[in-house]
């Protein structure tokens, strides 16, 4: 049963406007219908690649296993014509491992902060983990919002949290995790998308989730969270940027993904500055895809550094 | 009152699931009489990507089970069919009655299983060997699957045949996407609903129906096929060979220029196995 909405949030939800559950579900239905052939495809996948956030998030993560993260992230497949993704995604004690592996590569290193996947550490510390992980290099930081907060109604503490961050950020592009599957429904996603938006910078990220709970981004969310951007860039002018994270597996979800984007945003937001996958998984299949249309053949997914021990 | 009967849509087998063509193309197939019997999958070669997705899946764990697991599991197959020998029979021929050759097809088909099924924890022993080396060494060859293998099913014998080829690979622990007979499907798909309720995993065995020449090409280049068991004519043996040279995979091929006796004794046996599997060396150092 979701929880009792405070009045406050009640009062955010009827200020952002509330979601059509049908209509969009039976919108986002439709963009897996759209036929991407050849040419376009190949745009497609090269353009997912170039806007990818190659993560590892795991407790066995090692500096070892971070530096060949970044290789693959310059250089993902030995064809020459396929781009590097947009940037590397770790933990922020990782940071300073995957500075050294980088350089002054373009690849940028994206560092999750604020006590992640929970968030469930005092201000301080979240604040002076965003503040090392900027220090060690990192051109952007992940944050995740204080959902219990938001669910209880403390609707302006959340929003100060993400000012501090902000503030904790510097130059550092912020992306604010609103982690969809604990906010339980699509108006409360609409509201924390606004939320998080009214203290957001040009340029500055919503993200779906943190890719740790069961349910991770869905097309559905994603339209939600791509509505509201729109609907936030067309009353002030401040372009938002979007990325799904989490579940995310297959080429053909990332085409689905991308033509939502090109439906409700259009070109503009078809960069990686715009919009970024969160994914680790994604990108051997993307390559695997792009192999069999420049090959014609279906490729094998041991080509591409993946379960090498299977068949 | 008249009864109106209900038909059966044939649907093929593919990762444990009956499936109709993504691209919803259907043939019709007609019976011994001349009536329309009903409309088959045509399928295409995204089918066959899946299929061969659904049988990388189910690999692991197949070529994980123990022999004597996988035998006992061949001879649960014998007995599924045994109990529908009739029906099966009657799928041979469509709107005839049963003929004593289509039961004597199905009753060979059901001894071509049980004598697989009492293959499955003996070949390891004859194809395998412990080796006499010339240092300090225990020196010994294991057998392991080759992986997910493609078979070409030919248009006679459309359950003798199809079996006699697909039995030899699974039970040495690889997964099968096979290509049923084009104009005598119905025992493919008869043998896909019981392969499905034989305890076998749910994608070690795909069936499709459809178009040879469509697919062959496909079977052909498939980088994650890594062998191919196929009986074709020249100009077939000629694509199949040029195709799996790319991604360097095993063909073993039968023309099917001369008729093929499938009740014939050489068409089991371990030797049908040893082509499916690869063979494993290791060096081991003798203790003091």
């Amino acid at each position: 049963m979701p929880p009792r909405s405070t009045a406050s949030l009640r009062a955010l939800i009827l200020e952002a406007g509330p979601v059509d559950q049908v209509g969009i579900e039976e919108r986002v239905q439709k963009y897996a219908t759209r036929s991407i052939k050849k040419n376009s495809k190949v745009f497609a996948l090269k353009l997912a690649v170039s806007m990818l956030d190659l993560t590892t998030l795991e407790g066995k993560d090692t500096p070892g296993k971070v530096a060949s993260l970044c290789r693959k992230a310059q250089r993902p497949h030995h064809t020459p014509d396929i781009p590097h993704t947009a940037a590397v995604c770790v933990y922020s004690a990782l940071v300073r491992h995957a500075r050294r592996a980088l350089g002054k590569s373009p690849v940028r290193i994206a560092s999750v902060a604020t006590a992640f996947p929970s968030g469930q550490t005092p201000l301080a510390t979240r604040l002076a983990e965003v503040r090392a992980a900027v220090a060690d290099g990192a051109d952007e930081i992940d944050m995740v919002i204080n959902r219990g907060a938001f669910l209880a109604g403390e609707i302006a503490l959340v929003q100060d949290e993400i000012a501090a961050v902000r503030e904790a950020c510097g130059q550092a592009t912020l992306k604010v995790i609103l982690e969809t599957s604990e906010l339980e429904t699509y108006d409360n996603i609409r509201a924390a998308s606004f939320l998080a938006m009214r203290v957001l910078r040009n340029g500055d990220f919503i993200k779906t989730s943190t890719g740790k709970t069961s349910s991770n981004a869905t097309l559905a969310n994603n339209q939600v969270m791509l509505d509201a951007i729109r609907d936030h860039f067309l009353a002030t002018g401040i372009e938002i940027a979007m990325k799904p994270a989490g579940g995310i597996r297959t080429a053909k979800q990332a085409l689905t993904f991308l033509v939502a984007v090109k439906e409700t945003l259009g070109d503009a937001w078809l960069t990686p500055a715009r919009y970024r996958f969160g994914a680790s998984a994604l990108l051997n299949d993307l390559l695997r895809q792009l192999e069999k249309e420049r090959t014609g053949h279906y490729q094998a997914p041991y080509s591409f550094s993946e379960a090498s021990g299977s068949y | 009152m008249a009864r109106l009967p209900i038909l059966k849509t044939p649907k093929c087998l593919v990762g444990g699931a009956f499936i109709r063509s993504e691209s919803g193309g259907v043939y019709p197939i007609h019976d011994a009489t001349g009536a329309f019997l009903a409309n088959f999958p045509q399928c295409t070669r995204k089918d066959l990507r899946n299929a061969v997705e659904a049988a990388a899946k189910a690999l692991p764990g197949w070529a994980a089970r123990s022999a004597y697991n996988r035998g006992q599991i061949l001879y649960r197959l014998a007995e599924m069919l045994e109990a529908r020998a009739q029906e099966m029979a009657e799928a041979l021929a469509p709107g005839r009655k049963p003929s004593a050759d289509a039961l004597r097809e199905v009753h060979a088909a059901i001894d071509r299983i049980t004598h697989y099924a009492g293959w499955s924890d003996k070949f390891q022993g004859l194809l395998g060997s412990v080796n006499p080396v010339a240092s300090p060494h225990f020196n010994f060859t294991v057998t392991e699957p080759v992986g997910i293998v493609g078979v070409l099913a030919p248009e006679e014998r459309p359950l003798l045949a199809l079996l006699s080829l697909l039995l030899p690979i699974i039970t040495g622990g690889n997964t099968v996407v096979a290509l049923a007979s084009h104009s005598q499907p119905l025992p493919a798909i008869l043998l896909g609903e019981m392969l499905a309720v034989s305890d076998l995993p749910a994608g070690v065995v795909n069936l499709l129906t459809g178009n040879r020449a469509d697919l062959l090409p496909t079977f052909a280049t498939h980088a994650h096929l890594r062998a191919l068991s196929a009986v074709a004519d020249a100009r077939e043996r000629t694509d199949l060979q040029t195709g799996a040279a790319d991604s360097v995979k095993r063909v073993t091929l039968l023309p099917s220029e001369s008729p093929i006796d499938w009740f014939a004794e050489r068409q089991q046996g371990l030797y049908h196995i040893r082509d499916f599997v690869e063979l494993k060396t290791t060096w081991h150092p003798v203790g003091a």
